[in-house]
């Protein structure tokens, strides 16, 4: 019934990218076009007591330098709120350069606008600060005693804790605790292509800006508040984005301080960020410590969980990755207790970033379940399936979709694992300690909170274009939009042309938290539909029309043609309707409106993870030689880009679990390792045999395409699987990310 | 970037009296490391004199039975070459294991030598550093410094040399080929490198306008038994945080020769001149290896985030010998 969709259709966009012909946001053609570049902070916290910029301001080719002093006041500045809820969404409750004081290293403090972006670089090392610095906090020990419990955390979007049943007394009444405490080493995005933001205004209330961005809409409604100007006034266009991981799901001052730059001199400006600058300027995961305690009965049945979370968040606002979701409903356990507690420090506001929360959270629990498996005697994945709970354990309602022990059972075929010994230290080949280890992999489906909106336009040859507000940022999106939209209009998919990437589009909310593709997903597809019906309506009123007279629900769509359910040979095709009745095209706006988030389901998407390492028993070197990755995303758009995405999660789990760290020098209060030298992320040769493989669930509760989203699912439960293998090989039990060789000495 | 004269010479002649005479000029090679340092201006030059188009890029063989690395050879063309690959395999798998492909198609031998320190103080324009601004201090000593260096610190100093030909050629004693307005030098590699004592700023025993023309391997038949093993957090593209080039012919169990050098710990490529010593002569057992390791690193000084590298390159050099025994004893 959907010939395009579950196809592997390569990427519509595969062409043009591959032969460099994508235009990013820094590449955008524009005439007139000036360069900025942004100063930092260098210090964390005070003030800035002096700014000498006479000597940039006569350098060759500058324009403008822009200060404190000098920079446009913004309007307001809006509070910090997760796109997802398709508003304004700043990264932080901050806006910089609208007084003298320092907050966090790396916070803007000029911008230098010159005619050559070589001009405005060197110009920008001229310009002389004083600053007056006071203490910094920017790890998490050194304020941990005056950690709070925040009211709510994540823009006011979730609570600062919950529970449920009594967690001391179960735990006291258990047979087997294990509790254990995990570190996590802050973490940044790194997508290939740095942020960059082009800002042409055209009139004094008419501003374009080419901006690299997860949400065109989100851009143009925050710069909107800023800049006090209506949305009427501001275009946001995203032709393509280099990767984003999160960085590029909120929006950040770069946008609005080119716009300002932009006015203040009266031509175009580009501002791209320098790879440094991605260290400060788009928030990243917060350095934290997850402290962990299974109460559980001596088969191994949980009981009981208490979790809690230490992380530093910044002077603006109540952040944390929400950590503790998943690891609260992935089993049945009727006594919770999960506790966000928060250290403020000077830092940029923390962000999504790769499955945030559940990454760390999952890591935690999946950890201590490993524990637990091995305390109680019992192989960890049967653990797991005693512990899989068929209903959602925070609320009671079933589960929309789960697929969960069909995941389990799929990656123990794949990977062999139930020939694994359970001993420790058991496999050595030569200098390699060889291990396993798995984990259960969680990520809650967030629903857009705002209606989602398409358009979709048929002209009378027959061809299709589809339209709707959503970028272009490494996901396929636009090719799983144009295979939604031809199966619904019954047109192979080369007939149709999906167009986003501009905030004049139908709005859709920023495409985040794995739900970008549902959200866009659902919107085309209804939208499709309603123009699908309107033509097989249109046919049967026709006179002239093979289908006149015949009920439109016995009327189907396939090869361009509208054709009678149990008599395909009588029908006619779309071109032929809209050619006999002078039609140039008919065209439909669609809605979706998501269900409310407790719709009375649990909804999550499942998965499970194995890995296998080796580990140099001398030199503490961990090696993964192959991961098996097997989730249930409700279904799958597209088996390529669905795989490819579930792959480079579980290496980026990879990542997280033995490479990235970002390293704070606390005596500076900035990070010390700001480039793809130094913050280490997985290179091809660290890519192991990697089997990724999904089980389709039917879910007609999440939304009318019944999918889940594949964007973070991958990386939970990879770290993890990870660890528990590296302390399979040695016996040693891994407490803090990432895994590097001293540990293992 | 501040303004930069350029210019594109084709003799070696006109590349140093252009050099020499401008003490604000520098010569641009493969520039994979220069540049870098150009952008975050640690490097200032107001004139880069690209020798690219000079004439020594060869690898040639020398009377007697050495070989001679152009100074300009890329590291890719030296890797692969197969005179390099049969008598100095340490030095072919050095340059393979260092850097990415592409930068190894763009990096000169030369270059690959003079190649600076990537500690981070060092690159942050920012902040004390006495081998960037003389005098400061070391933020390093303190700091982020899980990379730096355990062997020939100084209270000024203790960033690592980046370099794995560096070892190399340090276990091979490699006679650099230098040219200057003065004339032409041969510097034993040993020499080439200076420990930073009280002058981290200086690297190189070279006076301003100095070019590397050529690196000479002697002929030393153990060489062609020989490897070089590299420690890192990932596979590809990083520096080490231990390697090891070693030499070693063993004859009825007792090793008659070897050639140990240590990167990834040291302020320069380190010659392991205490483990040879013990070495020499030894059985060819863990044992010897081990009490060779533990010589080695006797000197070592530890500075908080980096004190597993004592550990790690004595491990490191036992496994390395270890190997190469097997390999000897299989052969």
């Amino acid at each position: 019934m959907s010939p395009a969709i579950g196809a592997t259709l390569n990427r519509v966009d595969g062409r043009f990218k591959v032969r460099g012909e994508s235009r990013y946001s820094a590449e955008v053609q524009v005439t007139n076009l000036t360069h900025a570049v942004v100063v930092n902070s260098k210090i964390a916290s005070g003030r800035i007591s002096a700014i000498d910029t006479s000597e940039a301001e006569r350098a060759a080719g500058v324009l403008a330098v822009l200060t404190h002093r000098n920079m446009g006041r913004v309007a307001t500045v809006p509070r910090l709120l997760p796109s997802l809820a398709g508003l304004a969404a700043p990264g932080q409750s901050f806006f910089p350069m609208q007084d003298e004081s320092i907050h966090y290293g790396g916070q803007p403090i000029a911008v230098v606008v010159a005619d050559t972006i070589e001009r405005a670089d060197h110009a920008a090392t001229l310009i002389r600060v004083e600053y007056e610095t006071t203490p910094a906090t920017t790890l998490l020990d050194q304020d941990r005693d005056r950690a709070y419990v925040p009211e709510r955390i994540f823009g006011g979007l979730l609570p600062g804790q919950n529970s449920r049943g009594d967690v001391a007394k179960a735990l006291a009444a258990a047979e087997v605790c294990v509790q254990a405490t995990y570190r996590f080493a802050p973490n940044h995005h790194n997508p290939i292509e740095p942020s960059a933001s082009t800002a042409v205004w055209d009139d004094v209330d008419r501003l374009t800006i080419y901006d690299s961005t997860q949400g065109p809409n989100s851009v143009q409604l925050t710069v909107a508040e800023l800049l006090g100007l209506p949305p009427i006034s501001i275009r946001v266009v995203s032709h393509a984005v280099g990767g984003s991981f999160g960085s590029k799901a909120m929006v950040w001052h770069h946008p609005t301080l080119v716009a300002l730059a932009a006015r203040h001199v009266g031509r175009p400006v580009r501002l791209a960020l320098t790879r440094e600058q991605m260290f400060t300027s788009c928030g990243h995961r917060e350095e934290q410590e997850q402290q962990i305690t299974i109460g559980a009965a001596a088969d191994g049945r949980i009981s009981a969980l208490r979790h809690h979370k230490y992380s530093l968040t910044s002077r603006f606002d109540d952040w944390a990755e929400p950590s503790l979701q998943s690891a609260a409903v992935a089993y049945t356990n009727p006594n919770y207790e999960g506790v966000y507690h928060l250290v403020r420090g000077n830092t940029i506001t923390p962000t999504f970033m790769r499955a945030p929360g559940e990454a760390s959270g999952m890591f935690a629990l999946e950890c201590a379940m490993d524990e637990l498996a091995e305390r109680v005697g019992v192989d960890p994945l049967e653990l797991r399936m005693r512990n899989v709970s068929d209903t959602d354990p925070s609320s009671g309602n079933p589960w929309s979709s789960s697929g969960l022990r069909e995941c389990y059972q799929r990656a123990a075929e794949l990977f062999g694992w139930h020939d694994r010994d359970p001993q420790p230290r058991s496999r050595r080949e030569g200098q390699w300690l060889v291990g396993t280890g798995m984990a259960s992999a969680l990520y809650p489906v967030t629903q857009p909170v705002n209606p989602q909106r398409a358009k979709a336009r048929l002209y009378n040859d027959g061809t299709a274009v589809v339209e709707a507000g959503v970028s272009e940022f490494g996901t396929g999106v636009f090719t799983a939009m144009t295979q939604v939209a031809a199966d619904a209009l019954g047109l192979p998919p080369e007939r149709v042309r999906f167009v986003g990437g501009s905030s004049d589009l139908p709005n859709i909310t920023a495409a985040v938290g794995s739900a970008g593709t549902s959200a866009v997903g659902s919107a085309v597809h209804v939208t499709v539909c309603e123009l699908r019906d309107q033509l097989i309506r249109r046919a049967v009123a026709d006179d002239h029309s093979p289908l006149h007279g015949a009920d439109p629900a016995r009327v189907q769509v396939r090869d361009g043609k509208m054709v009678l359910s149990d008599r395909p040979d009588v029908g006619e095709t779309y071109a032929d309707l809209l050619h006999r009745t002078m039609t140039p095209d008919v065209e439909v706006l669609g809605t979706w409106n998501p269900p409310p988030q407790d719709a009375g389901y649990g909804i999550h998407t499942f998965g499970a993870q194995m890995a296998e390492v080796v580990v140099d028993a001398e030199l503490g070197v961990v090696r993964v030689r192959r991961m098996v990755g097997v989730f249930a995303p409700g279904r799958v758009l597209n088996r390529k880009l669905a795989h490819s995405q579930l792959m480079g999660g579980m290496l980026w789990g990879l990542g997280q679990a033995l490479l990235e760290a970002t390293r704070m020098d606390p005596r500076l209060g900035r990070w010390a390792n700001s480039s793809l030298a130094d913050y280490l992320v997985p290179v091809n040769a660290d890519a192991p045999d990697v089997v990724v493989d999904t089980i389709e669930q039917h879910d007609d509760v999440v939304n009318p395409i019944g999918i889940k989203g594949v964007g973070e699912i991958g990386v939970v439960g990879a770290a993890a699987a990870i660890a528990n293998a590296v302390h399979h090989a040695t016996g040693r039990r891994m407490y803090e990310l990432p895994i590097t060789l001293e540990k293992l000495l | 970037m501040r303004p930069i004269s350029y210019s594109r010479v084709s003799d070696v002649g006109t590349a140093i009296g252009t050099v020499a005479a401008d003490p604000t000029s520098a010569f641009l090679a493969g520039g994979t490391n220069q540049v870098d340092l150009l952008r975050i201006y640690v490097e200032q030059p107001r004139r880069l004199v690209d020798i690219n188009d000079l004439p020594l890029k060869q690898v040639e063989e020398l009377p007697g039975g050495g070989l001679r690395l152009g100074g300009l050879a890329r590291m890719s063309d030296v890797a692969e070459h197969p005179t390099v690959r049969r008598r100095y395999p340490m030095v072919s798998e050095s340059l393979v294991l260092g850097a990415s492909p592409q930068l190894r198609h763009m990096a000169s031998v030369a270059g690959n030598l003079m190649q600076r320190t990537r500690c981070t103080y060092f690159r942050d324009t920012e902040v004390a550093c006495n081998k960037r601004s003389p005098g400061t201090g070391c933020s390093a000593m303190e700091g982020v410094n899980r990379g730096h260096a355990v062997l020939g610190t100084s209270e000024c100093c203790i960033a690592t040399h980046p370099s794995d030909l560096g070892v190399a050629l340090m276990a091979l004693d490699a006679v650099v080929q230098t040219e200057s307005p003065a004339g032409q030098r041969s510097i034993p590699i040993d020499d080439f490198y200076l420990l930073p004592g009280k002058t981290p700023e200086r690297e190189h025993p070279l006076s301003h306008g100095e070019l590397v023309t050529g690196i000479d391997l002697p002929p030393l038949p153990v060489a062609a038994h020989s490897r070089y093993i590299k420690i890192r957090d990932r596979e590809s593209y990083e520096f080490a945080l231990a390697a090891v080039a070693v030499a070693m012919s063993v004859v009825d169990g007792r090793i008659t020769e070897i050639r140990l050098a240590l990167g990834g710990v040291a302020t320069k490529p380190w010659r392991a001149r205490a483990a040879e010593a013990a070495l020499d002569g030894a059985p060819a057992t863990t044992d010897s290896f081990t009490r060779a390791a533990e010589a080695e690193l006797a000197t070592a000084v530890p500075h908080g985030m980096n004190a597993f590298k004592i550990e790690l390159a004595k491990r490191t050099i036992v496994r390395a010998l270890t190997e190469m025994t097997q390999r000897e004893g299989s052969a």
